[in-house]
Protein backbone atom coordinates (compact mmCIF):
# COMPACT_ATOMS: atom_id res chain seq x y z
CA UNK A 1 0.00 0.00 0.00
CA UNK A 2 2.90 2.56 1.02
CA UNK A 3 5.55 0.39 0.12
CA UNK A 4 8.26 2.44 -2.36
CA UNK A 5 6.20 4.96 -2.28
CA UNK A 6 6.76 9.07 -2.26
CA UNK A 7 4.52 11.08 -0.19
CA UNK A 8 4.45 14.46 -1.43
CA UNK A 9 0.81 15.45 -0.46
CA UNK A 10 -1.72 14.19 1.65
CA UNK A 11 -4.46 14.11 -1.44
CA UNK A 12 -2.42 11.50 -2.69
CA UNK A 13 -4.29 9.15 -0.17
CA UNK A 14 -7.55 7.87 -0.01
CA UNK A 15 -9.70 7.41 3.52
CA UNK A 16 -8.63 3.53 3.77
CA UNK A 17 -5.17 4.00 3.23
CA UNK A 18 -5.19 6.73 6.25
CA UNK A 19 -6.97 4.38 8.35
CA UNK A 20 -4.56 1.52 8.07
CA UNK A 21 -1.39 4.39 8.59
CA UNK A 22 -3.57 4.95 11.54
CA UNK A 23 -4.17 0.96 12.70
CA UNK A 24 -0.38 0.71 12.04
CA UNK A 25 0.37 3.87 14.18
CA UNK A 26 -1.76 2.52 17.10
CA UNK A 27 0.61 -0.60 16.59
CA UNK A 28 3.67 1.42 17.19
CA UNK A 29 2.15 3.17 20.35
CA UNK A 30 1.78 -0.40 21.27
CA UNK A 31 5.09 -1.39 21.07
CA UNK A 32 4.09 -3.92 18.46
CA UNK A 33 6.24 -2.64 15.83
CA UNK A 34 10.04 -3.72 16.08
CA UNK A 35 13.22 -2.22 14.85
CA UNK A 36 12.20 -3.32 11.27
CA UNK A 37 15.05 -0.93 9.73
CA UNK A 38 18.37 -1.94 11.35
CA UNK A 39 21.16 -0.93 8.55
CA UNK A 40 18.60 1.36 6.43
CA UNK A 41 19.33 4.66 6.28
CA UNK A 42 17.15 8.27 6.43
CA UNK A 43 18.45 11.30 4.63
CA UNK A 44 16.99 14.46 5.82
CA UNK A 45 17.57 17.49 3.20
CA UNK A 46 16.16 20.28 5.47
CA UNK A 47 16.59 23.76 3.23
CA UNK A 48 14.57 25.97 6.02
CA UNK A 49 14.65 25.52 9.75
CA UNK A 50 12.40 23.04 11.37
CA UNK A 51 12.25 21.43 14.73
CA UNK A 52 9.71 19.71 15.32
CA UNK A 53 9.19 17.54 11.82
CA UNK A 54 13.30 16.91 11.53
CA UNK A 55 13.81 15.70 15.39
CA UNK A 56 10.73 13.94 14.81
CA UNK A 57 11.86 11.78 11.60
CA UNK A 58 15.01 11.34 13.61
CA UNK A 59 13.72 10.05 16.47
CA UNK A 60 11.41 7.59 14.33
CA UNK A 61 13.74 6.21 12.58
CA UNK A 62 16.53 5.82 15.30
CA UNK A 63 13.50 4.06 17.49
CA UNK A 64 13.53 1.93 14.25
CA UNK A 65 16.81 0.81 14.48
CA UNK A 66 18.03 2.34 11.32
CA UNK A 67 20.54 5.27 11.15
CA UNK A 68 20.28 9.07 9.86
CA UNK A 69 22.51 11.48 7.38
CA UNK A 70 21.29 15.03 5.93
CA UNK A 71 21.63 18.45 7.11
CA UNK A 72 19.23 21.01 8.88
CA UNK A 73 20.00 24.08 7.67
CA UNK A 74 22.56 24.60 4.08
CA UNK A 75 24.49 26.16 6.49
CA UNK A 76 27.96 23.85 5.69
CA UNK A 77 26.71 22.38 2.67
CA UNK A 78 27.19 22.82 -0.99
CA UNK A 79 24.38 24.57 -1.61
CA UNK A 80 25.68 27.61 -0.23
CA UNK A 81 28.09 26.98 -3.57
CA UNK A 82 25.35 27.21 -5.92
CA UNK A 83 24.02 23.17 -6.27
CA UNK A 84 21.15 23.46 -7.12
CA UNK A 85 18.10 21.38 -5.81
CA UNK A 86 18.27 18.42 -8.11
CA UNK A 87 21.69 17.98 -7.71
CA UNK A 88 21.65 17.91 -3.73
CA UNK A 89 18.94 14.70 -3.90
CA UNK A 90 20.80 12.82 -6.44
CA UNK A 91 23.77 12.84 -3.90
CA UNK A 92 21.37 11.59 -1.57
CA UNK A 93 19.49 9.73 -3.57
CA UNK A 94 23.18 7.55 -4.29
CA UNK A 95 23.46 7.62 0.04
CA UNK A 96 19.60 6.99 1.79
CA UNK A 97 17.10 4.51 1.59
CA UNK A 98 14.50 7.46 2.22
CA UNK A 99 14.61 10.87 1.82
CA UNK A 100 12.68 13.60 3.50
CA UNK A 101 12.77 16.76 2.05
CA UNK A 102 11.73 20.54 3.33
CA UNK A 103 12.49 23.09 1.30
CA UNK A 104 10.82 27.08 0.99
CA UNK A 105 9.71 26.94 -2.47
CA UNK A 106 6.42 25.06 -3.37
CA UNK A 107 6.54 21.87 -5.45
CA UNK A 108 10.28 21.47 -4.33
CA UNK A 109 9.06 17.76 -3.22
CA UNK A 110 7.61 16.91 -6.17
CA UNK A 111 11.06 17.86 -8.65
CA UNK A 112 12.81 16.10 -5.86
CA UNK A 113 10.73 13.23 -6.24
CA UNK A 114 11.41 13.31 -9.94
CA UNK A 115 15.14 13.37 -9.70
CA UNK A 116 15.54 10.64 -6.98
CA UNK A 117 14.97 6.54 -7.44
CA UNK A 118 14.48 6.92 -3.37
CA UNK A 119 10.91 7.23 -1.76
CA UNK A 120 10.82 11.17 -1.68
CA UNK A 121 8.72 12.40 1.68
CA UNK A 122 7.55 15.74 1.85
CA UNK A 123 8.37 17.48 5.57
CA UNK A 124 7.06 20.93 4.34
CA UNK A 125 7.49 23.00 0.86
CA UNK A 126 6.44 26.61 0.87
CA UNK A 127 2.74 27.34 1.96
CA UNK A 128 1.21 24.10 0.27
CA UNK A 129 1.99 20.67 1.42
CA UNK A 130 3.48 19.07 4.88
CA UNK A 131 1.75 15.49 4.52
CA UNK A 132 3.12 13.87 7.61
CA UNK A 133 1.63 16.92 9.95
CA UNK A 134 -1.51 15.87 8.30
CA UNK A 135 -1.09 12.49 9.03
CA UNK A 136 -0.21 12.91 12.89
CA UNK A 137 -3.17 15.91 12.83
CA UNK A 138 -5.73 13.91 11.84
CA UNK A 139 -4.11 10.93 13.64
CA UNK A 140 -4.50 13.44 17.18
CA UNK A 141 -8.51 13.40 16.12
CA UNK A 142 -9.09 9.89 15.31
CA UNK A 143 -7.15 8.78 18.86
CA UNK A 144 -8.60 11.39 20.89
CA UNK A 145 -12.15 11.53 19.74
CA UNK A 146 -12.61 7.89 18.23
CA UNK A 147 -13.37 9.19 14.72
CA UNK A 148 -13.38 12.61 12.31
CA UNK A 149 -16.78 11.76 11.00
CA UNK A 150 -19.96 14.00 12.07
CA UNK A 151 -17.66 16.25 13.66
CA UNK A 152 -17.55 20.13 13.54
CA UNK A 153 -14.01 21.21 13.47
CA UNK A 154 -12.27 25.05 13.63
CA UNK A 155 -9.24 26.45 12.23
CA UNK A 156 -8.59 29.51 13.30
CA UNK A 157 -5.29 32.01 12.14
CA UNK A 158 -3.27 31.99 8.95
CA UNK A 159 -5.81 29.70 6.67
CA UNK A 160 -3.73 31.34 3.69
CA UNK A 161 0.07 30.73 3.86
CA UNK A 162 0.37 28.15 6.65
CA UNK A 163 0.41 24.94 5.14
CA UNK A 164 -0.44 22.89 8.02
CA UNK A 165 -3.79 24.24 8.03
CA UNK A 166 -3.82 23.66 4.07
CA UNK A 167 -2.68 19.92 4.55
CA UNK A 168 -5.17 19.42 7.53
CA UNK A 169 -8.11 20.56 5.29
CA UNK A 170 -7.13 18.50 2.31
CA UNK A 171 -7.00 15.58 4.86
CA UNK A 172 -9.85 16.31 6.51
CA UNK A 173 -11.60 15.92 2.90
CA UNK A 174 -10.92 12.39 2.98
CA UNK A 175 -13.66 11.99 5.70
CA UNK A 176 -16.52 13.18 6.11
CA UNK A 177 -16.95 15.94 9.00
CA UNK A 178 -20.02 17.59 10.26
CA UNK A 179 -18.92 20.97 9.18
CA UNK A 180 -15.89 23.24 8.93
CA UNK A 181 -15.39 26.54 10.40
CA UNK A 182 -12.67 28.32 8.79
CA UNK A 183 -12.08 31.17 11.55
CA UNK A 184 -9.42 33.98 10.06
CA UNK A 185 -8.75 38.03 9.42
CA UNK A 186 -10.06 38.60 5.94
CA UNK A 187 -6.69 38.84 4.53
CA UNK A 188 -5.86 34.96 5.73
CA UNK A 189 -8.66 33.22 4.13
CA UNK A 190 -8.07 30.12 2.60
CA UNK A 191 -6.82 29.89 -1.03
CA UNK A 192 -9.59 29.29 -4.06
CA UNK A 193 -8.23 26.00 -4.81
CA UNK A 194 -8.29 24.74 -1.12
CA UNK A 195 -12.00 26.40 -0.59
CA UNK A 196 -12.67 24.54 -3.89
CA UNK A 197 -11.35 21.64 -3.21
CA UNK A 198 -13.68 21.36 0.06
CA UNK A 199 -16.66 22.10 -1.99
CA UNK A 200 -16.26 19.27 -4.82
CA UNK A 201 -15.84 17.30 -1.54
CA UNK A 202 -19.16 18.21 -0.70
CA UNK A 203 -17.59 19.60 2.76
CA UNK A 204 -19.57 21.71 4.43
CA UNK A 205 -17.64 25.46 5.07
CA UNK A 206 -18.73 28.37 6.76
CA UNK A 207 -15.67 31.09 6.84
CA UNK A 208 -16.00 33.86 9.67
CA UNK A 209 -14.09 36.47 11.38
CA UNK A 210 -14.96 35.76 15.12
CA UNK A 211 -14.16 32.48 17.12
CA UNK A 212 -17.48 31.21 18.37
CA UNK A 213 -16.45 27.30 19.85
CA UNK A 214 -19.70 26.28 21.30
CA UNK A 215 -20.75 24.06 18.44
CA UNK A 216 -17.04 22.83 17.91
CA UNK A 217 -15.60 19.40 18.87
CA UNK A 218 -12.06 19.81 17.71
CA UNK A 219 -10.21 23.66 17.52
CA UNK A 220 -7.15 24.20 15.44
CA UNK A 221 -5.28 26.82 16.22
CA UNK A 222 -2.19 28.73 14.13
CA UNK A 223 0.12 31.13 13.69
CA UNK A 224 -0.63 34.00 12.55
CA UNK A 225 2.67 35.37 11.01
CA UNK A 226 3.56 39.61 11.15
CA UNK A 227 5.23 39.13 7.99
CA UNK A 228 2.35 38.63 6.31
CA UNK A 229 0.48 41.99 6.98
CA UNK A 230 1.22 44.65 4.58
CA UNK A 231 0.61 47.14 7.61
CA UNK A 232 2.20 46.84 11.12
CA UNK A 233 -1.01 48.46 12.49
CA UNK A 234 -3.21 46.06 10.80
CA UNK A 235 -1.65 42.95 12.65
CA UNK A 236 -1.75 44.78 16.28
CA UNK A 237 -5.25 44.64 15.92
CA UNK A 238 -6.10 41.13 14.92
CA UNK A 239 -3.59 40.23 17.19
CA UNK A 240 -5.50 40.13 19.97
CA UNK A 241 -9.09 38.33 19.12
CA UNK A 242 -6.99 35.67 17.34
CA UNK A 243 -5.78 34.40 21.17
CA UNK A 244 -7.63 31.60 22.72
CA UNK A 245 -8.00 32.11 26.69
CA UNK A 246 -9.10 29.87 29.35
CA UNK A 247 -12.01 32.70 29.45
CA UNK A 248 -13.02 31.57 26.07
CA UNK A 249 -12.62 27.57 26.89
CA UNK A 250 -15.73 28.43 29.39
CA UNK A 251 -18.00 28.74 26.88
CA UNK A 252 -16.89 25.52 24.72
CA UNK A 253 -17.79 21.84 24.70
CA UNK A 254 -16.56 19.99 27.86
CA UNK A 255 -14.76 17.34 25.42
CA UNK A 256 -13.11 19.71 22.95
CA UNK A 257 -9.69 19.22 21.99
CA UNK A 258 -7.63 21.87 21.30
CA UNK A 259 -4.84 21.64 18.32
CA UNK A 260 -1.98 23.46 17.16
CA UNK A 261 0.83 22.39 14.86
CA UNK A 262 3.14 24.25 16.73
CA UNK A 263 5.39 26.58 17.14
CA UNK A 264 3.39 28.59 19.34
CA UNK A 265 3.71 32.18 19.80
CA UNK A 266 0.86 34.50 20.98
CA UNK A 267 -2.08 32.87 20.22
CA UNK A 268 -2.44 30.17 22.49
CA UNK A 269 -2.59 31.79 26.37
CA UNK A 270 0.29 29.63 28.46
CA UNK A 271 -2.79 29.09 30.91
CA UNK A 272 -4.57 26.65 28.63
CA UNK A 273 -1.86 24.63 28.52
CA UNK A 274 -3.21 22.77 31.62
CA UNK A 275 -6.61 22.59 30.94
CA UNK A 276 -8.05 18.92 29.78
CA UNK A 277 -8.62 20.80 26.06
CA UNK A 278 -5.01 20.80 25.33
CA UNK A 279 -3.65 18.20 23.36
CA UNK A 280 -0.77 20.15 21.22
CA UNK A 281 2.42 18.21 23.19
CA UNK A 282 0.36 15.11 22.82
CA UNK A 283 -0.27 15.98 19.19
CA UNK A 284 3.63 16.46 18.48
CA UNK A 285 4.24 13.10 20.57
CA UNK A 286 1.85 11.19 18.30
CA UNK A 287 4.07 12.95 15.42
CA UNK A 288 6.84 10.55 16.09
CA UNK A 289 4.91 7.22 16.16
CA UNK A 290 2.93 8.35 13.06
CA UNK A 291 6.20 8.53 11.07
CA UNK A 292 7.69 5.56 12.71
CA UNK A 293 4.55 3.67 11.06
CA UNK A 294 5.02 5.63 7.82
CA UNK A 295 8.82 4.73 7.64
CA UNK A 296 8.15 0.99 8.09
CA UNK A 297 5.26 0.92 5.40
CA UNK A 298 7.44 2.98 2.89
CA UNK A 299 10.62 1.05 3.33
CA UNK A 300 8.35 -2.56 2.85
CA UNK A 301 8.95 -3.64 6.51
CA UNK A 302 5.27 -3.95 7.44
CA UNK A 303 2.58 -4.26 4.93
CA UNK B 1 -15.21 29.84 -46.03
CA UNK B 2 -16.34 32.99 -46.76
CA UNK B 3 -14.29 36.05 -46.21
CA UNK B 4 -15.80 39.02 -45.52
CA UNK B 5 -13.79 41.77 -47.02
CA UNK B 6 -10.66 39.94 -48.34
CA UNK B 7 -8.09 42.38 -47.08
CA UNK B 8 -5.44 39.12 -48.11
CA UNK B 9 -5.96 36.67 -51.09
CA UNK B 10 -7.06 33.02 -50.63
CA UNK B 11 -4.39 30.55 -50.44
CA UNK B 12 -3.80 27.56 -52.92
CA UNK B 13 -2.16 25.22 -50.25
CA UNK B 14 -1.81 25.17 -46.70
CA UNK B 15 -3.75 26.72 -43.39
CA UNK B 16 -6.39 29.18 -42.41
CA UNK B 17 -6.42 29.45 -38.26
CA UNK B 18 -9.63 31.90 -37.93
CA UNK B 19 -11.88 33.16 -35.53
CA UNK B 20 -8.68 34.31 -33.57
CA UNK B 21 -10.22 36.69 -30.75
CA UNK B 22 -9.03 40.69 -31.86
CA UNK B 23 -5.71 41.62 -31.37
CA UNK B 24 -4.33 37.82 -30.17
CA UNK B 25 -3.18 36.50 -33.70
CA UNK B 26 0.62 37.32 -32.83
CA UNK B 27 0.09 35.30 -29.05
CA UNK B 28 -0.92 32.70 -31.79
CA UNK B 29 2.34 33.23 -33.51
CA UNK B 30 4.60 32.96 -30.58
CA UNK B 31 2.56 30.07 -28.89
CA UNK B 32 3.06 28.13 -32.36
CA UNK B 33 6.88 28.85 -32.81
CA UNK B 34 6.15 30.51 -36.33
CA UNK B 35 9.24 33.46 -35.94
CA UNK B 36 8.93 34.71 -39.95
CA UNK B 37 12.44 33.20 -40.54
CA UNK B 38 10.47 29.69 -41.30
CA UNK B 39 10.65 30.78 -45.39
CA UNK B 40 6.91 30.48 -45.22
CA UNK B 41 4.59 33.14 -46.60
CA UNK B 42 2.07 33.55 -43.60
CA UNK B 43 -0.45 36.36 -43.72
CA UNK B 44 -1.84 37.69 -40.77
CA UNK B 45 -4.98 39.76 -40.44
CA UNK B 46 -5.55 41.89 -37.47
CA UNK B 47 -9.19 43.36 -36.57
CA UNK B 48 -11.19 42.59 -39.27
CA UNK B 49 -14.53 42.81 -39.02
CA UNK B 50 -16.43 39.30 -38.23
CA UNK B 51 -20.21 38.03 -38.02
CA UNK B 52 -19.55 36.14 -35.33
CA UNK B 53 -17.11 38.08 -33.10
CA UNK B 54 -17.64 41.53 -34.24
CA UNK B 55 -13.60 41.98 -34.96
CA UNK B 56 -11.58 38.82 -35.20
CA UNK B 57 -7.78 38.12 -36.16
CA UNK B 58 -7.28 35.55 -38.39
CA UNK B 59 -3.51 33.79 -39.73
CA UNK B 60 -3.14 32.59 -43.17
CA UNK B 61 0.21 29.83 -43.63
CA UNK B 62 0.91 29.25 -47.51
CA UNK B 63 2.37 25.90 -48.02
CA UNK B 64 2.10 24.16 -44.73
CA UNK B 65 -0.48 21.86 -43.06
CA UNK B 66 -0.87 22.19 -39.34
CA UNK B 67 -1.90 19.35 -36.90
CA UNK B 68 -4.38 19.40 -35.20
CA UNK B 69 -2.06 18.30 -32.35
CA UNK B 70 0.45 21.37 -33.27
CA UNK B 71 -2.45 23.60 -33.12
CA UNK B 72 -4.58 23.06 -30.38
CA UNK B 73 -2.18 24.73 -28.07
CA UNK B 74 -3.88 28.29 -29.11
CA UNK B 75 -6.42 27.91 -27.53
CA UNK B 76 -4.67 29.09 -24.54
CA UNK B 77 -5.38 32.97 -26.22
CA UNK B 78 -8.34 31.81 -28.78
CA UNK B 79 -10.55 28.74 -27.39
CA UNK B 80 -12.81 29.83 -30.02
CA UNK B 81 -10.73 29.15 -32.86
CA UNK B 82 -11.01 27.01 -36.09
CA UNK B 83 -8.13 25.37 -38.31
CA UNK B 84 -9.16 24.79 -41.85
CA UNK B 85 -6.74 23.22 -44.24
CA UNK B 86 -7.00 24.11 -47.75
CA UNK B 87 -5.91 22.14 -51.06
CA UNK B 88 -5.89 23.80 -54.05
CA UNK B 89 -8.10 26.69 -52.83
CA UNK B 90 -10.79 24.39 -51.26
CA UNK B 91 -11.33 23.96 -47.33
CA UNK B 92 -10.84 19.80 -47.09
CA UNK B 93 -11.16 20.14 -43.44
CA UNK B 94 -12.70 22.28 -40.37
CA UNK B 95 -11.17 21.90 -36.76
CA UNK B 96 -12.24 23.85 -33.50
CA UNK B 97 -9.46 24.31 -31.61
CA UNK B 98 -9.63 21.80 -28.34
CA UNK B 99 -7.02 22.67 -25.25
CA UNK B 100 -5.04 19.69 -24.49
CA UNK B 101 -5.34 17.99 -20.89
CA UNK B 102 -1.16 18.84 -20.21
CA UNK B 103 -0.24 21.95 -21.25
CA UNK B 104 3.88 22.03 -21.18
CA UNK B 105 6.70 24.48 -20.65
CA UNK B 106 4.70 27.50 -22.86
CA UNK B 107 3.82 29.26 -20.15
CA UNK B 108 5.37 29.82 -16.58
CA UNK B 109 3.43 29.50 -12.96
CA UNK B 110 2.57 32.69 -11.94
CA UNK B 111 3.62 31.78 -8.38
CA UNK B 112 6.95 33.28 -7.88
CA UNK B 113 7.24 31.08 -5.57
CA UNK B 114 7.15 27.65 -7.43
CA UNK B 115 9.89 25.31 -8.07
CA UNK B 116 9.35 25.58 -11.48
CA UNK B 117 10.30 29.38 -11.80
CA UNK B 118 14.08 28.32 -10.14
CA UNK B 119 16.87 28.86 -12.61
CA UNK B 120 18.97 26.20 -12.83
CA UNK B 121 16.73 23.58 -12.30
CA UNK B 122 15.71 20.40 -14.49
CA UNK B 123 12.59 21.35 -14.23
CA UNK B 124 9.71 22.24 -17.29
CA UNK B 125 7.00 23.93 -15.96
CA UNK B 126 3.63 21.66 -16.34
CA UNK B 127 -0.10 22.77 -15.87
CA UNK B 128 -3.33 20.46 -15.76
CA UNK B 129 -6.74 21.90 -17.42
CA UNK B 130 -9.15 21.74 -15.18
CA UNK B 131 -11.32 24.37 -17.58
CA UNK B 132 -11.34 25.19 -21.39
CA UNK B 133 -13.96 27.94 -21.36
CA UNK B 134 -12.71 29.88 -19.37
CA UNK B 135 -9.55 28.71 -19.71
CA UNK B 136 -8.08 27.70 -16.25
CA UNK B 137 -4.80 25.45 -15.27
CA UNK B 138 -3.20 23.98 -12.43
CA UNK B 139 0.40 24.31 -11.91
CA UNK B 140 1.61 20.34 -11.32
CA UNK B 141 4.26 21.88 -9.27
CA UNK B 142 2.63 24.24 -6.72
CA UNK B 143 -0.80 23.54 -7.42
CA UNK B 144 -1.40 27.50 -8.22
CA UNK B 145 -4.69 28.31 -10.19
CA UNK B 146 -3.76 30.05 -14.04
CA UNK B 147 -6.62 32.14 -15.27
CA UNK B 148 -7.50 33.07 -18.91
CA UNK B 149 -5.93 36.98 -18.16
CA UNK B 150 -2.89 35.79 -16.65
CA UNK B 151 -2.62 33.13 -19.85
CA UNK B 152 -3.21 35.98 -22.01
CA UNK B 153 -0.94 38.75 -20.45
CA UNK B 154 2.11 36.05 -20.73
CA UNK B 155 2.33 36.59 -24.32
CA UNK B 156 1.46 40.06 -25.02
Amino acid sequence: MFRGRDILTILDFDRSELEHLFEVTRKVEEGEIKPYLRGKILATAFFEPSTRTRLSFTTAMQRLGGSVIGFGGTEGTSVMKGENLADTIRMLDAYADVIVIRHPMEGAAKLAAEVAEAPVINGGDGSRHHPTQAMLDLYTVWREMGRIDDLEIGLLGDLKYGRAASSFLYGLSKFRPKKIHLISPPLLRIRREVRDHLKQAGIPIEEKEELELESLDVLYVTRIQKERFPDPAEYEKVKGSYRLTVEDLRRAKKNLIVMHPLPRVDEIDLEVDSTPHAKYFRQAAYGVSVRQALLSMVLGAVE
Amino acid sequence: MREEGLIVRRIKNGTVIDHIPAGQALSVLRILGLTGREGLTIAIVIQADSKKLGRKDMVKIEGKELKAEEVNKIALVAPQATINTIRDYRVVSKLKVQLPDEIRDLIRCTNPNCISNKPREPVTPRFRTLSRSPVLLRCEYCGTYITQEEVVDQFQ
